[in-house]
């Protein structure tokens, strides 16, 4: 078991030093960081200036040992745009995406499973083929088209809910929260609806068929037999059986929503780490970009290392198939 | 009964106290595409950022409504011999925090702005000395005569120095500072607003400052400024009444906006110069299937390129109207002379040209062009492709977003193009700037900078000499002729393609009365907002 998590582990660094690698190599291609950070009728000296300063004239090998060093400290230097410590920055807006990522997934989770549910005991339901179609919208509809058409119907035309921000927030500690006001909670709705309507669907289309499934087996059968109520037999006992995978689904896909995070938070000018990121790549801000990276591969690095060792926890036969290996 | 008379009185000064304060209690809340980067007024030199902290900021000169040059902390001033400019300060301004402005506070900032790290150091000759007279008389002493020092003072401003000195901030906020200065994230101007909170990217909060020296022509208690750097949610937020202005607005949303019941759109030509640029100094072009030799470098093909292009078809179809074409390479603001007229379309002409060239049958080059810096620029690009295809020039269009573009083509990235189309405003508001930098030889030995933007590489020496004149000449009305002189002779080498100002688009709730100024700076201090 020990060798196991420890050979995880050390896979889970060579995915960490890959993805360092990988987003190194592509910073040579975003342009000159320079020219975002002065204006356009500075000499050629200054700029000659600014680029020894920032070390972009060493070569590239000298460039990517200082890169890998800070990045194993953790450490990520100064944002080009801000000049502020990168570190600092998305402290201030790591609240924001948390907050918004763990709504779109609640959301996504409940109103998942409600539908899931609900198509798969009534299958011929009028409501059920409205569900089909909304999972259906949700898995083929862009989300940044769903974001703008929400904010036209919702603020736009009827003025409900804010187009952009987050509201009020209130600050408890670093931690800022947009939970507590009310203006908050409306800045919510509409970006944790476009974050988790993906998701969503796939909840709901793994719930029906997962459901569809086990309400085909036999302790389902033997239940109705013995004569428990349809009630009992429908949540107590399917739907439970069902909510295993669904779970794991849903944390392993919670990465990708901070991930996804990046297109919601762009167009509702969330003030999260996504639209940092996004503004980082239109300013050739690398520290910003390379942090980020670093911070969503260790996210995801993270949950699914975790997963695996639960798996080999909850599920005896791969802990010996594990034990057996060697 | 003197106790009651005096309460009496108290109530009476402050009921009109009341009535007399203007109506300073509206927040207006502003969104822009770009974001405020730096407090520190000498770290970027950008339009965007020197607007920003033109309101919380002054400097001794500022541009008035029409960009006239006005007084602001310097109350007048003269030039007693050509090289020495004598300033009169204005007395009882103070700084936000309650320091006094005086001489003392602009000779710091005189020293200040050209020190290393500031990307505002040609805002003051680097030979020029600043020279306390008394504590309100500052004296400038140059080595040659300048007659447009004050040109772009308006965005110099005037730091105090106690504070800069108490704050470790005497040193300017290099663009590549490693630790966040005081100044980055502080100010203290003597300007009408205060920041009250600024989250760098996220959000900046603005209060009317009650000491300003100026009666205020706004009404605003504060300022809320967002950046929204997605159009359609910037047009969204305005439409819904979220926000007041914004810049811009997307000109295929302005007859959208203007058709909406609670917003409009505030257009008029900028000042910035869209034009096209073609490498004449290369004996080679980077990008072209012709060797051995440059077709731009035959004043033939430039002229046809030229005669190829249809600017009133860009500012029809492309520009939806919103672009004034242009025969000089500034603004009819900057300079206008009746004798500069647009030399005509005429894509049969340019054929001929091109045959005479011994290009008959064209030849292929490659394009660069941004794709998110002005207004429209890709499908500018795409228009000219197709114009030039009709000519059998055959162009390899390469679209790209401003961070890659710049990095290509200007002086850093090596001036890698072969044909490019770049925007331009003189930050002076003077011919001068583009004369020396855009259109100036790159290889002058004894002016390094000259021609640093001149990305095509035009070179004519006597070109040079008339911009050298202009920039000494004093007299107003031999100025002007000079740059006539120097525009006629670019015109004759066909230089360079100018195509036109674009538009100016700000959209505006129309609870708000707003000045709009061409060089695209939002000055909200001459805003007012209706009482809700």
């Amino acid at each position: 078991m020990l060798a196991f998590t420890l050979r995880r582990a050390i896979q889970a660094i060579g995915v960490m030093i890959a993805v360092g690698i990988i987003s190194f190599s592509m910073f040579r291609f975003a342009g000159d960081p320079v020219n975002q950070m002065v204006g356009m009728d500075t000499s050629g000296a200054e700029r000659a200036a600014i680029r020894k300063s920032l070390g972009l004239d060493d070569p590239v090998i000298v460039q990517f040992g200082r890169y890998v060093g800070n990045a194993a400290q953790f450490k990520f230097g100064v944002s080009y745009q801000f000049r502020l410590p990168v570190a600092n920055l998305l402290m201030e807006r790591m609240p924001a995406t948390l907050e918004l990522a763990v709504v779109a997934t609640i959301f996504a989770m409940v109103s998942g499973i409600l539908m899931g549910v609900y198509s798969a005991l009534r299958r011929d339901s009028w409501l059920t083929h409205v569900f089909q179609a909304v999972s259906l919208i949700g898995i083929s509809l862009p989300t940044f088209l769903i974001g703008v058409l929400m904010i036209y119907l919702f603020s736009v035309t009827l003025g409900w809910l804010p187009s952009f921000g987050r509201g009020d927030v209130v600050h408890i500690g670093w931690w800022t929260t947009g939970l507590l006001t009310l203006s908050g909670l409306k800045a919510l709705i509409m970006p944790s609806i476009t974050l988790g309507l993906f998701q969503m669907t796939l909840i709901m289309r793994l719930v029906r068929t997962e459901m569809l499934e086990v309400m085909r087996t036999d302790y389902i059968r033997f239940a109705r037999a013995r004569g428990l109520t349809t009630r009992a037999i429908h949540f107590g006992h399917a739907l439970r059986n069902t909510l295993v995978p669904v779970i794991t689904v849903a944390g392993l896909q919670f990465g990708s929503v901070i991930a996804f995070a990046i297109i919601t938070e762009t167009v509702f000018q969330w003030p999260g780490m996504g639209l940092l990121f996004v503004q980082a790549v239109q300013n050739v801000d690398i520290p910003i970009m390379a942090a980020y990276l670093m911070m969503v591969s260790l996210i995801f690095v993270t949950i699914n290392l975790v997963v695996d060792i639960l798996y080999t926890i909850v599920d005896p036969r791969l802990r010996s198939t594990v034990s057996r290996a060697h | 009964m003197l106790v009651g008379r005096s309460l009496f009185a108290a109530t009476l000064a402050g009921m009109l106290a009341l009535a007399t304060t203007p109506a300073s209690s509206q927040t207006l809340r502003y969104a822009n595409q770009g974001e405020l980067k730096s407090l520190d007024p000498y770290t970027l030199n950008e339009s965007t950022t020197s607007a920003h902290l033109g309101h919380v900021y002054e400097g001794l000169v500022a541009r008035g409504k029409d960009l006239k040059i006005i007084p602001a902390l310097a109350e007048s001033w003269e030039t007693p011999e050509p090289t020495r400019w004598r300033f009169h300060l204005r007395k009882d301004v103070k700084f936000h925090n309650g320091d006094p402005f005086t001489a003392d506070d602009v000779v710091f900032s005189a020293e200040r702005v050209r020190a290393k790290g500031s990307n505002f150091q040609s805002r003051v000759p680097a030979d020029a000395k600043a020279v306390k007279i008394d504590d309100y008389t500052v004296d400038f002493i140059l080595t040659s005569p300048n007659p447009i020092l004050t040109a772009l003072w308006a965005t110099w401003y005037i730091m105090d120095k106690k504070w800069a000195e108490a704050n470790d901030a005497v040193a300017p906020t290099p663009a590549a500072a490693t630790t966040p200065s005081y100044a980055s994230l502080h100010e203290n101007g003597t300007g009408p607003f205060m920041i009250e909170s600024h989250q760098p990217g996220v959000k900046t909060v603005y209060k009317a400052y009650p000491g300003w020296w100026r009666k205020p022509e706004h009404n605003l208690k504060e300022i809320v400024f967002t950046p929204i750097a997605n159009p359609a949610t910037r047009v969204a937020a305005l439409l819904s009444g979220e926000v007041d202005v914004i810049e811009p607005v997307p000109v295929q949303d302005i007859e959208r906006v203007k058709a909406s019941s609670n917003a409009t759109v505030l257009t008029g030509p900028e000042l910035r110069t869209i034009f096209v640029g073609m490498d004449q100094a290369r004996d080679e072009l980077l990008y072209s299937n012709i060797k051995g030799k440059n077709p731009f470098k035959d004043v033939r093909v430039r002229e046809a390129v030229y005669r190829a292009i249809d600017v009133d078809l860009i500012k029809n179809r492309v520009m939806r109207g919103l672009s004034t074409p242009s025969a000089l390479m500034v603004a009819p603001e900057i300079f206008a002379s009746k004798d500069s007229i647009r030399p005509k379309f005429d894509p049969d002409a340019a054929k001929k040209l091109l045959a005479d060239a011994g290009y008959a049958d064209g030849f292929e080059v490659t394009m660069d062009c941004p794709n998110d810096r002005y207004v429209n620029d890709a499908a500018i690009c795409q228009a000219i492709v197709g114009m030039l295809a009709r000519i059998n020039i055959k162009v390899d269009l390469l679209a790209q977003p401003k961070a890659q573009y710049f990095a290509k083509v200007l002086k850093p990235g090596g001036y890698k193009t072969s044909l490019y189309m770049l925007g331009w405003t003189p930050d002076t508001l003077d011919s001068q700037n583009v004369l020396h930098d855009i259109m100036g030889c790159r290889d002058d030995p004894k002016d390094p900078n000259r021609g640093e933007a001149n990305l095509a590489g035009y070179c004519n020496r006597q070109f040079d000499e008339l911009a050298d004149k202009v920039l000494v000449e004093a007299d107003p009305a031999k100025r002007d002729l000079l740059i006539k002189q120097a525009f006629e002779v670019s015109m004759k080498d066909w230089a360079y393609v100018p195509l036109h100002q674009q538009a100016l688009a700000w959209g505006v709730s129309k609870k708000v009365k707003l000045t709009q100024r061409a060089d695209n700076m939002v000055m909200l201090y001459w805003a007012t907002k209706q009482e809700e």
